[in-house]
């Protein structure tokens, strides 16, 4: 028996206004190559970096969230080596003194908590991109310089399951801040993780292999399966497993080596003189835990307290904060059942997002819509169904749950005098089936029930309709 | 007396009353660099026709009734380190020959708002690294005074350009002595102000935590007017210090009475020079007649030369090694032909684009940080550093300001410590101490030697105390010529 031992190292872009050490903007997605760049993120002699404010904050909220302590004496570091996409020669990092340090994350897999220690939180700035295209190499310097948060963890990820939702863990933590957009599509966020295998029981860690290019959640699950499986082979075969550096080929769905221990990088980290050192006040952390969203974990526990729901149907109200505070905004609506509301955004809300690729904010569904929705249900004024495309409506056009079954006519007909006469006609015209009912199957009750919505347009009661047919066919 | 020999304060005066226009300055310095240029080689670049429009802009000003600025229509001339925007900034050195900056270092635009007129870009040692400006790729500059004798380093095209009146004052940047050193062998005033004072944001980077903006002037007067004009907080520079600029140019002149300062044993060992003992004895004894106070101390580590040295280099040849590691030939600058590969590239540009001195530091820089080596060195030189700082403390708790020695011995022959880079170090050895503490210091001409070479001492001082400093320098001056 082997147990797999991973330690990851998890990047996130920071969702500031402008980058880590200049003025220009830090967005860089789609934009048009070197258009916010200057001086300064360009590494023009004598241009000096200046630190953005607001990454320091945002780094300090994430530590916090992650229980880490923020340490109030801090340093950057120069983090020396050449390489076209890194303008000045050096990263300006955190190296000895890092922003955060000692915290811990919660992550649950198959119904058991487990706590993932997290050794450091610190602030860098990014690099630009190389583009290759025939024989030569083009640069974009426009990330170059965007604030970056490298967030390590310790080594008690023991499966690619845990791996997986330790990433989905912090991705939720630095949505529910404002932090970055955690879209590992978009490379705001982007991970590494150091993997080893050894003996289950075994005390000693086994040579650790460091996985780099993890770029998607599919590629963190499928890396951590492969290098076990691969280092397991090796260790069973007689072989040793090398310390090398190795990137992920999603293609191949293999990992390729990069780089061995022997030709590893030697960094020649030194502090950089060019900033003062970051120094925190106890009232600035104060600050800075005020500042501070009510987190994943309060928020399921007072959910599930407060509405009486089910942990699974909390747990995906709470993956995303906007989810949550959507549906806090329709059970504030008197009289909302708070279930139906989970149901409604967890079912239907939810493949809805998905299909149109769409999120919460950007709906023309209102929180008072759906509460209007659930309130004509559950008076009886349109059925389930109904709702279901009431709802496909206020999807496409907005507008209130009412107003829309009023202008189309939508109410349930649950009077039993409108009724009676379509139960009678269906009854009339179904003879065949009818007697079958007749002498003892009744099954084709459902076929009736179907004719009668089917004249009905489907406003018709289900209740009221099954009453009138078992009534008619002198079936009580 | 001809327009560029005058110092600030005289010229300003006479632009104010409209006795002359600063168009007749301007042309009267670049007519001056044009005839003495060719020897002395002071200067890299010279922008006349600019020039010559900030000159005719100064004067529409004054003709206008509006306020020039208090430098409104003076000719000044800067180290070739620092960005100018549209302007060649070589840094001395062949990597960046053809470099046009794209900006105004934050020096060069206070000196624009104070209405200076930028007539040119000194020559310096490739990147400041060096001691006599003759690692600069575009030759040595020859020093006034005696042309067969350099000018010093690495500020030595700036003094050099003061001395022989090639403008009226100029600005340099001092690592460690780089002002103050030049300044000394050329016989001008240079003043290294406290790190922080002046914004280093478009100075080209030597070693981030030892350099520092100065002004290389005529007279201490003008170092006076030239930093207030340049110095205070700057946004771009996360460095520099949020503190009041106080009117130096308001109170250099205010009187040295009861100020006490001290002599430290260490500056003025048995085996020093018999011509620069004698002066800086002279000084100490102008001071005192001049109602200063002496007073005998030690400097048990920022008085030794070997351990200032040693750190010194140690910090400064590690920060330069990341400093320079920009210029790859990558983004701007030199780019060598015929590269098959990233790799090939790198090295023949780099190769192709540093001089010795340059390649000599950033492989001693890149060995003193490698792993193994670090704490031995980098971080051996910075306690050291610490200890240096300490021992300032300690000796300006007992005195106003100290009194030493810039250099070993007048300036030196040209080739004459070129092949031993050893030699060219120790000449730095009054001076380091003063950049590892990051405390403000001023070289003053007080004499000549018999063979005519200027000889002047420094005057060093706590953080912040630059006022002191121009106090106590314009008092040597007096005392030094008839007032
Ligand atoms: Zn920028």
């Amino acid at each position: 028996m082997y147990e797999t031992v991973i330690g990851m190292e998890v990047h996130v872009e920071l969702q500031t206004r402008s980058k880590m050490f200049c003025g220009c903007s830090a967005d860089h997605f789609q934009v048009a190559a070197n258009r916010h760049i200057c001086p300064v993120c360009t590494s023009h002699p004598g241009s000096l970096p200046v630190m953005n404010g607001r990454a320091v904050e945002l780094a300090a909220m994430t530590g916090i969230a992650l229980h880490c302590q923020v340490n109030p004496h801090s340093v950057f570091a120069r983090k020396n080596y050449v390489y076209p996409d890194l303008p000045k020669g050096y990263q300006v990092s955190q190296y000895e003194l890092p922003l955060c340090s000692d915290g811990w994350v919660e992550i649950t897999v198959e119904g058991q908590t487990k706590r993932i220690g997290v050794v450091r939180v610190h602030l860098e700035e990014d690099t630009g991109k190389l583009i290759h295209s025939g024989g030569s190499s083009l640069i974009d310097y426009n990330r170059a310089g965007v604030p970056l948060m490298e967030i390590v963890s310790d080594s008690s990820i023991r499966s690619a399951e845990e791996a997986y939702q330790y990433l989905l863990k912090i991705r939720q933590i630095v949505r529910y801040l404002s932090a970055s957009t955690g879209d590992m599509e978009k490379g705001a966020m982007r991970c590494e993780a150091n993997i080893s295998v050894r003996e289950a029981g075994a005390a000693a860690y086994g040579t650790k292999v460091e996985v780099k290019n993890l770029n998607s959640f599919r590629a963190v699950r499928n890396a951590v399966d492969y290098e076990t499986r691969r280092q397991i082979a090796l260790i069973e075969t007689g072989g040793t497993v090398r310390q090398v550096t190795v990137g992920w080929d999603e293609p191949s769905g293999t990992t390729r080596e990069q780089r061995s221990k022997e030709s590893s990088e030697d960094y020649r980290y030194f502090p950089e003189p060019d900033l003062l050192a970051i120094n925190l006040d106890e009232k600035w952390i104060q600050a800075r835990q005020a500042e501070l969203p009510e987190l994943p974990e309060p928020l399921t526990a007072r959910l599930e307290a407060e509405y009486g729901l089910r942990r699974q149907d909390v747990a995906l109200l709470t993956e995303d904060r906007e989810i949550a505070a959507f549906f806090e905004a329709v059970v504030q609506h008197p009289g909302t059942d708070p279930r139906q509301a989970a149901n409604w955004i967890t079912g239907e809300l939810f493949r809805r997002l998905k299909q149109d690729n769409t999120d919460i904010g950007a709906t023309k569904v209102t929180p008072a819509a759906l509460a209007d929705l659930i309130a004509l249900v559950a008076g009886g004024s349109i059925n389930q169904n109904v709702a279901r495309d009431v709802l496909g409506i206020l999807w496409a056009e907005g507008g209130s749950a009412s107003a829309v079954v009023e202008s189309r006519g939508l109410a349930q007909i649950s009077d039993t005098g409108e009724l009676d006469s379509v139960v009678a006609e269906v009854i009339a015209t179904h003879e065949e089936v009818v007697e079958r009912i007749r002498q003892g199957n009744p099954k084709p009750l459902q076929f009736l029930m179907g004719q009668v919505m089917q004249a009905t347009r489907g406003k018709a009661n289900p209740q009221t309709v099954t009453e009138l047919l078992k009534r008619q066919l002198g079936l009580e | 007396m001809a327009l560029n020999e005058l110092t600030a304060h005289e010229l300003k005066t006479l632009l104010d009353r409209g006795e002359v226009s600063a168009h007749e300055a301007t042309t009267a310095v670049l007519e001056r660099i044009e005839a003495t240029d060719d020897t002395l080689n002071a200067f890299i670049s010279v922008d006349a026709e600019g020039a010559l429009s900030q000159a005719a802009a100064a004067d529409r000003r004054r003709a206008a009734g509006e306020d020039p600025g208090m430098l409104g229509g003076v000719p000044v001339a800067l180290k070739d380190l620092l960005c100018v925007a549209g302007g060649h900034t070589t840094c001395g050195s062949r990597m960046l020959e053809n470099y046009i900056a794209p900006y105004d270092a934050t020096v060069v635009s206070r000196l624009r708002q104070a209405g200076a007129v930028i007539i040119g870009k000194t020559n310096l040692d490739e990147f400041a690294m060096g001691s006599s400006t003759e690692s600069s790729y575009y030759g040595v500059t020859r020093n006034p005074h005696d042309n067969s004798r350099v000018a010093g380093g690495s500020s030595g095209g700036s003094a050099a350009a003061v001395a022989a009146d090639q403008t009226i004052l100029a600005i340099g940047s001092d690592t460690g002595g780089s002002v103050r050193q030049p300044a000394a062998y050329c016989g001008v005033v240079g003043l290294k102000p406290t790190y922080g004072r002046v914004s280093r944001y478009g100075l080209t980077a030597y070693a981030s935590s030892l350099d520092q903006i100065g002004p290389l002037t005529k007279d201490v007067q003008d170092a006076a007017w030239t930093l207030e004009a340049i110095a205070g907080h700057d946004r771009f520079d996360s460095t520099s210090i949020q503190a009041q600029v106080p009117a130096y140019s308001q109170s250099f002149n205010r009187g040295i009475k009861g100020m006490r300062i001290g002599l430290a044993r260490e500056h003025l060992p048995p085996e020093l020079d018999d011509r620069i003992a004698a002066v800086t004895r002279q000084a100490a004894l102008s001071l005192e007649h001049c109602g200063a106070e002496l007073v005998d101390l030690e400097l048990p580590v920022a008085g030794r030369g070997e351990y200032c040295l040693s750190s010194f280099y140690l910090i400064a040849m590690g920060e330069s090694s990341a400093n320079l590691a920009r210029y790859d030939g990558v983004k701007y600058g030199h780019r060598a032909h015929g590269a098959t590969d990233l790799q090939s590239m790198y090295q023949n540009t780099r190769n192709q684009g540093f001089g010795d001195e340059v390649k000599r530091r950033i492989i001693l820089g890149t060995y003193v940080l490698s792993a193994g080596y670090y704490d031995a060195y980098y971080l051996k030189a910075q306690q050291v550093r610490t200890l240096i700082r300490r021992d300032f403390e300690q000796a300006f708790a007992r005195c106003d300001a100290l009194l030493a020695p810039v250099t070993p011995g007048p300036a030196f022959r040209i080739g004459e410590k070129t092949d031993d880079p050893l030699q060219m170090y120790l000449t730095d050895i009054y001076t380091v101490a003063v950049n590892l503490a990051g405390i403000p210091a001023i070289s003053v001409p007080c004499g000549l030697s018999a063979e005519g070479l200027p000889i002047s001492v420094q005057l060093l001082g706590p953080p912040l105390q630059e006022e002191k400093l121009l106090q106590l320098g314009h008092a040597l001056e007096c005392s030094a010529r008839p007032c």
